[in-house]
Protein backbone atom coordinates (compact mmCIF):
# COMPACT_ATOMS: atom_id res chain seq x y z
CA UNK A 1 0.00 0.00 0.00
CA UNK A 2 2.23 2.81 -1.28
CA UNK A 3 1.65 6.32 -0.07
CA UNK A 4 2.59 8.28 -3.15
CA UNK A 5 2.67 11.60 -1.34
CA UNK A 6 5.69 10.41 0.69
CA UNK A 7 7.65 9.75 -2.46
CA UNK A 8 6.78 13.16 -4.02
CA UNK A 9 5.02 11.36 -6.84
CA UNK A 10 1.35 12.26 -7.13
CA UNK A 11 -1.09 9.43 -6.60
CA UNK A 12 -3.17 8.20 -9.51
CA UNK A 13 -6.14 10.25 -8.31
CA UNK A 14 -4.27 13.55 -8.14
CA UNK A 15 -2.61 12.83 -11.47
CA UNK A 16 -6.01 12.21 -13.01
CA UNK A 17 -7.50 15.28 -11.37
CA UNK A 18 -4.41 17.36 -12.24
CA UNK A 19 -3.91 18.68 -8.79
CA UNK A 20 -1.13 18.73 -6.23
CA UNK A 21 -1.00 15.55 -4.19
CA UNK A 22 -0.89 16.77 -0.60
CA UNK A 23 0.70 14.77 2.24
CA UNK A 24 -2.71 13.94 3.69
CA UNK A 25 -4.37 13.09 0.38
CA UNK A 26 -7.13 10.64 1.18
CA UNK A 27 -6.70 8.82 -2.12
CA UNK A 28 -2.93 8.40 -2.04
CA UNK A 29 -2.72 5.19 0.04
CA UNK A 30 -5.18 3.38 -2.21
CA UNK A 31 -4.57 4.70 -5.72
CA UNK A 32 -0.89 4.28 -6.47
CA UNK A 33 0.41 5.98 -9.63
CA UNK A 34 1.17 2.57 -11.17
CA UNK A 35 -2.54 1.78 -11.38
CA UNK A 36 -4.09 4.73 -13.23
CA UNK A 37 -7.01 2.73 -14.59
CA UNK A 38 -8.24 1.88 -11.11
CA UNK A 39 -8.97 5.51 -10.28
CA UNK A 40 -10.15 6.30 -13.79
CA UNK A 41 -12.87 3.63 -13.48
CA UNK A 42 -13.87 4.65 -9.98
CA UNK A 43 -14.02 8.29 -11.00
CA UNK A 44 -16.18 7.57 -14.02
CA UNK A 45 -18.73 5.51 -12.12
CA UNK A 46 -18.78 7.06 -8.67
CA UNK A 47 -17.04 10.42 -8.98
CA UNK A 48 -14.13 11.68 -6.89
CA UNK A 49 -16.18 13.60 -4.34
CA UNK A 50 -18.51 10.64 -3.70
CA UNK A 51 -15.53 8.36 -3.17
CA UNK A 52 -13.96 10.89 -0.85
CA UNK A 53 -17.19 11.11 1.20
CA UNK A 54 -17.49 7.32 1.31
CA UNK A 55 -13.92 6.94 2.52
CA UNK A 56 -14.43 9.57 5.19
CA UNK A 57 -17.43 7.60 6.47
CA UNK A 58 -15.50 4.38 7.06
CA UNK A 59 -12.76 3.66 9.54
CA UNK A 60 -9.17 4.02 8.27
CA UNK A 61 -8.48 0.28 8.55
CA UNK A 62 -11.51 -0.43 6.35
CA UNK A 63 -10.68 2.03 3.60
CA UNK A 64 -8.50 -0.29 1.58
CA UNK A 65 -11.27 -2.87 1.35
CA UNK A 66 -13.80 -0.16 0.58
CA UNK A 67 -11.65 1.18 -2.28
CA UNK A 68 -11.04 -2.29 -3.65
CA UNK A 69 -14.73 -3.13 -3.63
CA UNK A 70 -15.55 0.19 -5.31
CA UNK A 71 -12.89 -0.54 -7.92
CA UNK A 72 -14.39 -3.99 -8.47
CA UNK A 73 -17.87 -2.57 -8.92
CA UNK A 74 -16.60 0.18 -11.20
CA UNK A 75 -14.76 -2.31 -13.40
CA UNK A 76 -17.84 -4.53 -13.57
CA UNK A 77 -19.97 -1.54 -14.55
CA UNK A 78 -17.50 -0.53 -17.25
CA UNK A 79 -17.64 -4.03 -18.71
CA UNK A 80 -21.41 -4.22 -18.42
CA UNK A 81 -23.02 -0.78 -18.28
CA UNK A 82 -26.52 -2.24 -17.89
CA UNK A 83 -26.07 -4.73 -15.06
CA UNK A 84 -22.64 -4.09 -13.58
CA UNK A 85 -21.80 -6.59 -10.86
CA UNK A 86 -25.48 -7.42 -10.38
CA UNK A 87 -24.97 -9.60 -13.44
CA UNK A 88 -22.36 -11.55 -11.51
CA UNK A 89 -24.76 -12.03 -8.62
CA UNK A 90 -27.36 -13.40 -11.01
CA UNK A 91 -24.95 -15.88 -12.57
CA UNK A 92 -23.66 -17.04 -9.19
CA UNK A 93 -27.12 -17.49 -7.73
CA UNK A 94 -28.14 -19.70 -10.61
CA UNK A 95 -24.97 -21.73 -10.17
CA UNK A 96 -25.68 -22.19 -6.47
CA UNK A 97 -29.22 -23.37 -7.17
CA UNK A 98 -28.06 -25.75 -9.88
CA UNK A 99 -25.27 -27.20 -7.76
CA UNK A 100 -27.57 -27.61 -4.78
CA UNK A 101 -30.06 -29.54 -6.91
CA UNK A 102 -27.35 -31.78 -8.28
CA UNK A 103 -25.99 -32.39 -4.79
CA UNK A 104 -29.43 -33.27 -3.46
CA UNK A 105 -29.98 -35.69 -6.33
CA UNK A 106 -26.58 -37.32 -5.80
CA UNK A 107 -27.16 -37.59 -2.07
CA UNK A 108 -30.54 -39.20 -2.70
CA UNK A 109 -28.85 -41.75 -4.95
CA UNK A 110 -26.26 -42.41 -2.28
CA UNK A 111 -28.91 -43.00 0.32
CA UNK A 112 -30.61 -45.48 -1.97
CA UNK A 113 -27.34 -47.33 -2.43
CA UNK A 114 -26.61 -47.24 1.28
CA UNK A 115 -29.99 -48.71 2.12
CA UNK A 116 -29.64 -51.40 -0.51
CA UNK A 117 -26.19 -52.35 0.77
CA UNK A 118 -27.44 -53.36 4.21
CA UNK A 119 -27.64 -57.13 4.79
CA UNK A 120 -31.22 -58.42 5.21
CA UNK A 121 -31.35 -59.87 8.77
CA UNK A 122 -34.35 -59.78 11.11
CA UNK A 123 -36.89 -57.09 10.39
CA UNK A 124 -36.18 -55.36 13.71
CA UNK A 125 -32.43 -55.28 13.16
CA UNK A 126 -32.94 -54.16 9.58
CA UNK A 127 -35.19 -51.23 10.43
CA UNK A 128 -33.05 -50.20 13.38
CA UNK A 129 -29.94 -50.26 11.27
CA UNK A 130 -31.75 -48.32 8.57
CA UNK A 131 -32.76 -45.67 11.10
CA UNK A 132 -29.22 -45.45 12.41
CA UNK A 133 -27.86 -45.31 8.93
CA UNK A 134 -30.22 -42.55 7.89
CA UNK A 135 -29.55 -40.41 10.97
CA UNK A 136 -25.84 -40.93 10.43
CA UNK A 137 -26.20 -40.30 6.76
CA UNK A 138 -27.83 -36.95 7.28
CA UNK A 139 -24.45 -35.85 8.53
CA UNK A 140 -22.51 -37.93 6.06
CA UNK A 141 -24.46 -36.73 3.10
CA UNK A 142 -24.18 -33.12 4.19
CA UNK A 143 -27.64 -31.94 5.01
CA UNK A 144 -25.88 -28.90 6.37
CA UNK A 145 -24.25 -28.41 3.05
CA UNK A 146 -26.37 -25.88 1.31
CA UNK A 147 -28.90 -23.16 1.36
CA UNK A 148 -31.39 -22.55 -1.34
CA UNK A 149 -30.45 -18.99 -2.12
CA UNK A 150 -33.41 -16.95 -3.23
CA UNK A 151 -31.65 -13.64 -3.09
CA UNK A 152 -28.26 -12.45 -1.88
CA UNK A 153 -29.91 -11.26 1.31
CA UNK A 154 -32.58 -13.84 2.16
CA UNK A 155 -30.68 -16.85 3.57
CA UNK A 156 -27.79 -14.82 4.79
CA UNK A 157 -29.38 -11.96 6.69
CA UNK A 158 -26.61 -9.47 6.16
CA UNK A 159 -23.76 -10.98 4.16
CA UNK A 160 -22.18 -7.63 3.71
CA UNK A 161 -22.56 -6.75 7.38
CA UNK A 162 -21.04 -10.04 8.55
CA UNK A 163 -17.94 -9.40 6.51
CA UNK A 164 -17.53 -5.84 7.65
CA UNK A 165 -14.14 -5.19 9.17
CA UNK A 166 -12.89 -8.74 8.80
CA UNK A 167 -9.40 -9.78 7.78
CA UNK A 168 -8.19 -11.47 4.63
CA UNK A 169 -7.55 -10.64 1.01
CA UNK A 170 -9.60 -9.15 -1.76
CA UNK B 1 -42.77 2.63 -15.76
CA UNK B 2 -44.67 5.86 -14.93
CA UNK B 3 -43.63 9.10 -16.49
CA UNK B 4 -44.24 11.42 -13.60
CA UNK B 5 -43.84 14.51 -15.70
CA UNK B 6 -46.91 13.61 -17.73
CA UNK B 7 -49.00 13.88 -14.57
CA UNK B 8 -47.42 17.21 -13.56
CA UNK B 9 -45.99 15.51 -10.49
CA UNK B 10 -42.22 15.80 -10.29
CA UNK B 11 -40.30 12.55 -10.34
CA UNK B 12 -38.39 11.48 -7.25
CA UNK B 13 -35.14 12.78 -8.76
CA UNK B 14 -36.43 16.27 -9.47
CA UNK B 15 -38.11 16.40 -6.07
CA UNK B 16 -34.82 15.48 -4.44
CA UNK B 17 -32.88 17.94 -6.56
CA UNK B 18 -35.54 20.61 -6.06
CA UNK B 19 -35.93 21.42 -9.68
CA UNK B 20 -38.72 21.51 -12.21
CA UNK B 21 -39.43 18.11 -13.71
CA UNK B 22 -39.42 18.81 -17.45
CA UNK B 23 -41.30 16.66 -19.99
CA UNK B 24 -38.08 15.06 -21.28
CA UNK B 25 -36.61 14.40 -17.82
CA UNK B 26 -34.30 11.41 -18.18
CA UNK B 27 -34.98 10.28 -14.62
CA UNK B 28 -38.76 10.48 -14.66
CA UNK B 29 -39.53 7.06 -16.18
CA UNK B 30 -37.36 5.27 -13.63
CA UNK B 31 -37.68 7.21 -10.39
CA UNK B 32 -41.38 7.54 -9.59
CA UNK B 33 -42.28 9.95 -6.77
CA UNK B 34 -43.57 7.01 -4.67
CA UNK B 35 -40.02 5.67 -4.31
CA UNK B 36 -37.96 8.58 -2.98
CA UNK B 37 -35.39 6.37 -1.29
CA UNK B 38 -34.41 4.76 -4.57
CA UNK B 39 -33.12 8.03 -6.01
CA UNK B 40 -31.72 9.18 -2.67
CA UNK B 41 -29.50 6.08 -2.53
CA UNK B 42 -28.43 6.33 -6.16
CA UNK B 43 -27.64 10.01 -5.75
CA UNK B 44 -25.60 9.40 -2.62
CA UNK B 45 -23.45 6.68 -4.15
CA UNK B 46 -23.21 7.54 -7.83
CA UNK B 47 -24.32 11.16 -8.11
CA UNK B 48 -26.99 12.55 -10.41
CA UNK B 49 -24.64 13.64 -13.18
CA UNK B 50 -22.90 10.25 -13.33
CA UNK B 51 -26.25 8.50 -13.56
CA UNK B 52 -27.32 10.89 -16.33
CA UNK B 53 -24.15 10.15 -18.29
CA UNK B 54 -24.58 6.39 -17.77
CA UNK B 55 -28.17 6.48 -18.96
CA UNK B 56 -27.34 8.63 -21.96
CA UNK B 57 -24.79 6.04 -23.06
CA UNK B 58 -27.44 3.33 -23.20
CA UNK B 59 -30.27 2.69 -25.63
CA UNK B 60 -33.66 3.52 -24.06
CA UNK B 61 -34.82 -0.10 -23.77
CA UNK B 62 -31.89 -0.91 -21.47
CA UNK B 63 -32.22 2.04 -19.14
CA UNK B 64 -34.77 0.54 -16.79
CA UNK B 65 -32.57 -2.45 -16.04
CA UNK B 66 -29.56 -0.18 -15.69
CA UNK B 67 -31.36 2.03 -13.17
CA UNK B 68 -32.58 -0.97 -11.21
CA UNK B 69 -29.12 -2.48 -11.03
CA UNK B 70 -27.68 0.88 -9.96
CA UNK B 71 -30.37 1.15 -7.31
CA UNK B 72 -29.52 -2.33 -6.09
CA UNK B 73 -25.83 -1.55 -5.86
CA UNK B 74 -26.51 1.78 -4.19
CA UNK B 75 -28.74 0.21 -1.56
CA UNK B 76 -26.15 -2.47 -0.89
CA UNK B 77 -23.45 0.17 -0.52
CA UNK B 78 -25.59 2.24 1.85
CA UNK B 79 -26.13 -0.86 4.01
CA UNK B 80 -22.50 -1.89 3.85
CA UNK B 81 -20.22 1.05 3.04
CA UNK B 82 -17.11 -1.17 3.03
CA UNK B 83 -18.12 -4.00 0.71
CA UNK B 84 -21.43 -3.04 -0.91
CA UNK B 85 -22.79 -5.82 -3.08
CA UNK B 86 -19.28 -7.19 -3.54
CA UNK B 87 -19.81 -8.88 -0.19
CA UNK B 88 -22.68 -10.87 -1.67
CA UNK B 89 -20.55 -11.84 -4.68
CA UNK B 90 -17.78 -13.08 -2.43
CA UNK B 91 -20.27 -15.06 -0.35
CA UNK B 92 -21.83 -16.62 -3.43
CA UNK B 93 -18.46 -17.50 -4.94
CA UNK B 94 -17.56 -19.36 -1.77
CA UNK B 95 -20.94 -21.10 -1.83
CA UNK B 96 -20.29 -22.27 -5.38
CA UNK B 97 -16.82 -23.56 -4.52
CA UNK B 98 -18.07 -25.36 -1.45
CA UNK B 99 -21.01 -26.94 -3.24
CA UNK B 100 -18.79 -28.04 -6.10
CA UNK B 101 -16.44 -29.75 -3.66
CA UNK B 102 -19.30 -31.49 -1.91
CA UNK B 103 -20.73 -32.58 -5.24
CA UNK B 104 -17.38 -34.00 -6.32
CA UNK B 105 -17.13 -35.91 -3.04
CA UNK B 106 -20.66 -37.23 -3.34
CA UNK B 107 -20.09 -38.30 -6.94
CA UNK B 108 -16.91 -40.11 -5.93
CA UNK B 109 -18.82 -41.94 -3.21
CA UNK B 110 -21.55 -42.81 -5.67
CA UNK B 111 -19.02 -44.35 -8.01
CA UNK B 112 -17.67 -46.42 -5.13
CA UNK B 113 -21.12 -47.72 -4.30
CA UNK B 114 -21.97 -48.31 -7.92
CA UNK B 115 -18.83 -50.33 -8.47
CA UNK B 116 -19.46 -52.08 -5.14
CA UNK B 117 -15.91 -51.14 -4.34
CA UNK B 118 -14.32 -49.85 -1.14
CA UNK B 119 -16.52 -48.96 1.82
CA UNK B 120 -17.57 -45.31 2.02
CA UNK B 121 -15.02 -42.83 3.33
CA UNK B 122 -15.50 -41.16 6.70
CA UNK B 123 -18.14 -38.45 6.64
CA UNK B 124 -16.91 -35.10 5.41
CA UNK B 125 -16.43 -32.24 7.86
CA UNK B 126 -19.64 -30.41 8.55
CA UNK B 127 -19.88 -27.83 5.82
CA UNK B 128 -21.60 -25.36 8.17
CA UNK B 129 -18.41 -25.00 10.23
CA UNK B 130 -16.32 -24.36 7.14
CA UNK B 131 -18.91 -21.92 5.88
CA UNK B 132 -18.93 -19.96 9.11
CA UNK B 133 -15.14 -19.85 9.18
CA UNK B 134 -15.14 -18.61 5.60
CA UNK B 135 -17.63 -15.88 6.28
CA UNK B 136 -15.30 -14.23 8.72
CA UNK B 137 -12.63 -13.73 6.11
CA UNK B 138 -12.50 -10.64 3.94
CA UNK B 139 -13.93 -11.26 0.47
CA UNK B 140 -11.57 -12.93 -1.95
CA UNK B 141 -12.91 -12.30 -5.38
CA UNK B 142 -12.75 -13.82 -8.82
CA UNK B 143 -12.64 -11.26 -11.64
CA UNK B 144 -16.02 -9.85 -12.59
CA UNK B 145 -17.69 -11.72 -15.45
CA UNK B 146 -18.54 -9.98 -18.67
CA UNK B 147 -21.90 -11.68 -19.01
CA UNK B 148 -24.87 -9.40 -19.10
CA UNK B 149 -27.51 -12.14 -19.12
CA UNK B 150 -29.25 -10.94 -15.96
CA UNK B 151 -32.52 -9.42 -17.16
CA UNK B 152 -34.85 -12.12 -15.88
CA UNK B 153 -33.01 -12.38 -12.58
CA UNK B 154 -33.01 -8.64 -12.14
CA UNK B 155 -36.75 -8.30 -12.43
CA UNK B 156 -37.25 -11.11 -9.91
CA UNK B 157 -34.60 -9.91 -7.52
CA UNK B 158 -35.03 -6.20 -7.52
CA UNK B 159 -38.73 -6.33 -6.91
CA UNK B 160 -38.42 -8.62 -3.95
CA UNK B 161 -37.62 -6.92 -0.69
CA UNK B 162 -34.07 -6.88 0.53
CA UNK B 163 -33.77 -8.46 3.99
Amino acid sequence: MASSSYSNSPCAACKFLRRKCMPDCIFAPYFPPEEPQKFANVHKIFGASNVSKLLNEVLPHQREDAVNSLAYEAEARMKDPVYGCVGAISVLQRQVIRLQKELDATNADLMRFACNEMPSNSHHDHSQRRNNNMSGSSHHFGHNSGLYFGSPWSDHPDPCGDQRGGGGNM
Amino acid sequence: MASSSSYNSPCAACKFLRRKCMPGCIFAPYFPPEEPQKFANVHKIFGASNVTKLLNELPPHQREDAVNSLAYEAEARVRDPVYGCVGAISFLQRQVQRLQKELDTANADLIRFACNDLPPRSPPRSSSSSASADEHRRPRLLPPPSSSAAAIFLSALLFSPMD
